[in-house]
């Protein structure tokens, strides 16, 4: 048996949704980026999805992009977070808003 | 022999290249017996390919020397050619002759000055620059040449830029020869729109597609083009300042050769000329009424060098009298004769300023015939060359000119006339006052040595050009007898080049006799008049109103209607343009942004997830408008 494309995608949402939460609420720093991931996920399992139901294979290309500027991000978001581990002891978010303009 | 024609303007090219890498160490005199030989050089070239010409037959005395082609856009092809005939060879001999005698000159008159080489320099651009104007054989070529005797004449009126007069002298001469310049230009954008073409033979050739009114416009833009550079009515004062400038540059630029390319021009384009006579007469009566004006301010100056200069942009005036005339030939024969002599005037006037320890004021003079008796005998023939007495070269020159305007308008024969009696009373007043007399000089000059110093006659650098122009001044009138001696009549062979636009004057001997009579008989009255005068009172205020000695304040005129709005709109523009408009434009955009960026910046807080709700809030806005889309 196999499921349809709704479960999928509703999947999809509700982890978007956890991530997009856990994004907001959280002050963790690592947290909040295994946040910003499960969104990111979230999007690429729509775009298999789609792939698959519309039969084009241009969505499961657009995954790759996608991970790979997302290992990028990653790279360069916890380079930042080092730097602060280095100069204080934890580290939350809001200890950034000293980076303000 | 023809093919060496491109040496003409490459020789002083080539020594204005070496004075301006090496002139410093040459230095004096090196540089200028190296300048002098480069013009010498082209002088002889000129011989060989003038001799070349005659040569051949008469219709086939025209020559092209195309050395590159310069502009090619599309259908315009500007070549950087050299066209040989008669006029331009005419022209050539003399630039180049007169030039080799003027700078051995100033090896002598510019010794120990600081810039000795750049002097050099200077002159020899100025040479290349000549040649190319007369040898172009096209108007944007010539314009190459127009502009570089122009740059010249700048750097050489204030070639002493220590004094402030000098200065703005030289800034006087360039701005107003660039404003006569601008006439130029459209004239040259309207022969192209109609023509289609730059050269003068293929101008001259589709002479049918230029309208009477172009034509016109076209004759009389490049006549202001002339007006500019040749110092006539309303654009002379900047000659009589230009004489600020070292005495050869005086005789050379602006009396010899750069003062003569709008004569030249006009001679140029007669084929154009021809067909309008509108352009014509304007030519004729600005020539006529500046040749009359220049005279009478002549006849009232104190200072030897502006005496000849007004005489200069008299003699000019005749020039194009002649022009408008239709008498070109007449016209060149005046330049070629007023060369000579009136390089001999400044050369002999340089000689008695150099002699008194550059003192310039004639009324600072007098009794110098017993201490310089060379510069006195040559001098004198010049004064009686320019006077008009016959046999001298001005005699006949004038006369043709004055023959020609007699038979097509005599109303500026009359002011031909008059003029011809001036210049004999000026020349001989400047003589009078210098040469005979008491001995003014150690009265004390402005300078504050006079009196101890006895004059000097000059070294033989000096000496040698005064006598050698001073026999071609004498000799200068056979070049063309009146009536045309078949076999001798060298610049008869002018008359090929100009064709049907020539102005045939038939007039019987008879006339020609007494025209003659009596130009010799008015030059002879103004002469004695001016020596009974001048020759033992040098103060005559009642002579010299200050309306001549201020040339008819053209100058204060100037400055009242174009110098003083000027000076004001200026002055507006620094105090309420520049502070309100501009500044307040600039500083109003600056303070908006500050003020923008204040209070926004608000906005940055630093907190990420505050950022992050922000985004969140902007995508369900986004989505929801979609939605509500997708809906309706």
């Amino acid at each position: 048996m196999s499921l349809s494309g709704a479960w999928y995608l509703g999947l999809a949402a509700v982890v978007f949704s956890i991530g997009t939460l856990g994004l907001l609420v959280r002050r963790n720093v690592l947290v909040m980026f295994m946040c910003v991931e499960l969104m990111l996920n979230a999007v690429n399992l729509t775009f298999v999805t789609f792939s698959r139901m519309l039969n084009d294979i241009g969505g499961q290309a657009l995954v790759f992009f996608t991970l790979v500027v997302a290992a990028a991000e990653v790279v360069v978001g916890l380079g930042i977070v080092v730097a602060i581990f280095r100069r204080r002891r934890g580290a939350t978010a809001d200890d950034f808003h000293i980076m303000r303009g | 022999m023809l093919h060496a024609a491109y040496l003409l303007p490459l020789l002083p090219l080539a020594g204005f290249v070496v004075l301006a890498a090496f002139g410093r160490r040459l230095g004096d005199p090196w540089a200028g017996w190296l300048g002098t030989a480069t013009v010498a050089g082209s002088f002889v070239v000129a011989c060989v390919v003038y001799a070349g010409l005659l040569a051949k037959a008469v219709p086939q005395r025209s020559f092209i020397q195309t050395l590159f082609t310069w502009i090619p856009v599309g259908g315009l092809q500007v070549k950087s050619a050299l066209l040989i005939d008669p006029l331009s060879m005419t022209m050539a001999l003399f630039v180049t002759g007169v030039s080799s005698l003027i700078h051995l000159y100033s090896i002598g008159y510019m010794k120990g000055d600081r810039d000795f080489a750049k002097f050099f320099l200077y002159l020899n651009l100025f040479v290349a620059s000549m040649l190319i104007l007369v040898l172009a054989d096209n108007l944007l070529f010539t314009f190459v040449g127009w502009e570089g005797v122009g740059v010249c004449s700048y750097w050489l009126v204030s070639f002493w830029f220590g004094r402030d007069s000098a200065a703005s002298a030289g800034k006087k001469a360039f701005i107003y020869n660039r404003l006569a310049d601008v006439g130029f230009l459209i004239a040259v954008f309207l022969v192209f729109s109609k023509t289609g073409t730059l050269d003068y033979k293929g101008i001259f050739s589709h002479l049918s597609l230029i309208g009477g009114g172009t034509g016109t416009a076209i004759c009389l833009l490049l006549f202001v083009a002339a007006v500019g550079k040749s110092a006539q009515l309303p654009l002379f004062p900047w000659l009589a300042d230009a004489m600020e400038g070292p005495t050869p540059v005086s005789a050379l630029i602006h009396a010899a050769t750069m003062v003569t390319a709008g004569v030249y021009l006009m001679c140029r384009i007669s084929p154009l000329l021809a067909l309008s006579h509108d352009a014509q007469l304007v030519v004729a009566s600005v020539g006529a009424v500046t040749a009359f004006v220049a005279a009478t301010i002549g006849c009232a100056q104190q200072d030897i060098k502006k005496v000849l200069a007004y005489s200069t942009v008299s003699q000019l005036g005749y020039m194009f009298l002649a022009v408008g005339t239709g008498a070109y030939e007449a016209a060149i024969f005046l330049m070629v004769a007023h060369a000579f002599f009136k390089a001999l005037l400044f050369l002999g006037a340089g000689s008695v300023i150099h002699g008194l320890h550059d003192e310039q004021d004639l009324k600072r003079m007098g009794n110098l015939r017993r201490y310089m008796r060379l510069t006195f005998v040559t001098f004198g023939v010049g004064v009686l060359a320019i006077a008009g007495i016959p046999p001298l070269s001005g005699f006949f020159a004038k006369g043709d000119i004055l023959d020609n305007a007699f038979a097509r308008y005599p109303a500026l024969w009359v002011l031909g006339l008059a003029t011809a009696a001036l210049t004999a009373y000026y020349v001989t007043r400047l003589m009078a006052l210098a040469f005979y007399g008491d001995d003014r000089w150690h009265q004390g000059s402005a300078a504050g040595h006079g009196g101890d110093a006895e004059p000097h006659e000059s070294p033989w650098v000096m000496a040698l050009p005064l006598v050698v122009l001073s026999v071609l001044a004498l000799v200068g009138g056979l070049l063309d007898l009146p009536g045309h001696h078949p076999g001798f009549a060298p610049l008869g062979w002018l008359a090929p080049v100009f064709g049907s636009a020539l102005y045939q004057a038939h007039q019987s001997a008879g006339t020609l006799w007494a025209l003659g009579i009596v130009d010799a008989a008015v030059a002879l009255v103004g002469l004695s008049v001016a020596f009974v005068l001048w020759s033992r009172r040098a103060e005559r205020p009642e002579l010299e109103p200050a309306v001549l000695q201020r040339a008819y304040f053209l100058d204060d005129v100037y400055d009242a209607v174009i110098g003083r709005p000027g000076q004001a709109f200026a002055r507006f523009c620094a105090t309420v343009i520049e502070v309100k408009v501009i500044d307040g434009a600039v500083n109003g955009l600056g303070r908006v942004t500050r003020a923008a960026g204040g209070s926004l910046r608000r906005v940055q807080t630093g907190f990420v997830r505050q950022y992050a709700l922000g985004i969140v809030l902007g995508g369900v806005v986004l989505l929801a408008w979609m939605l509500s889309r997708a809906v309706s």
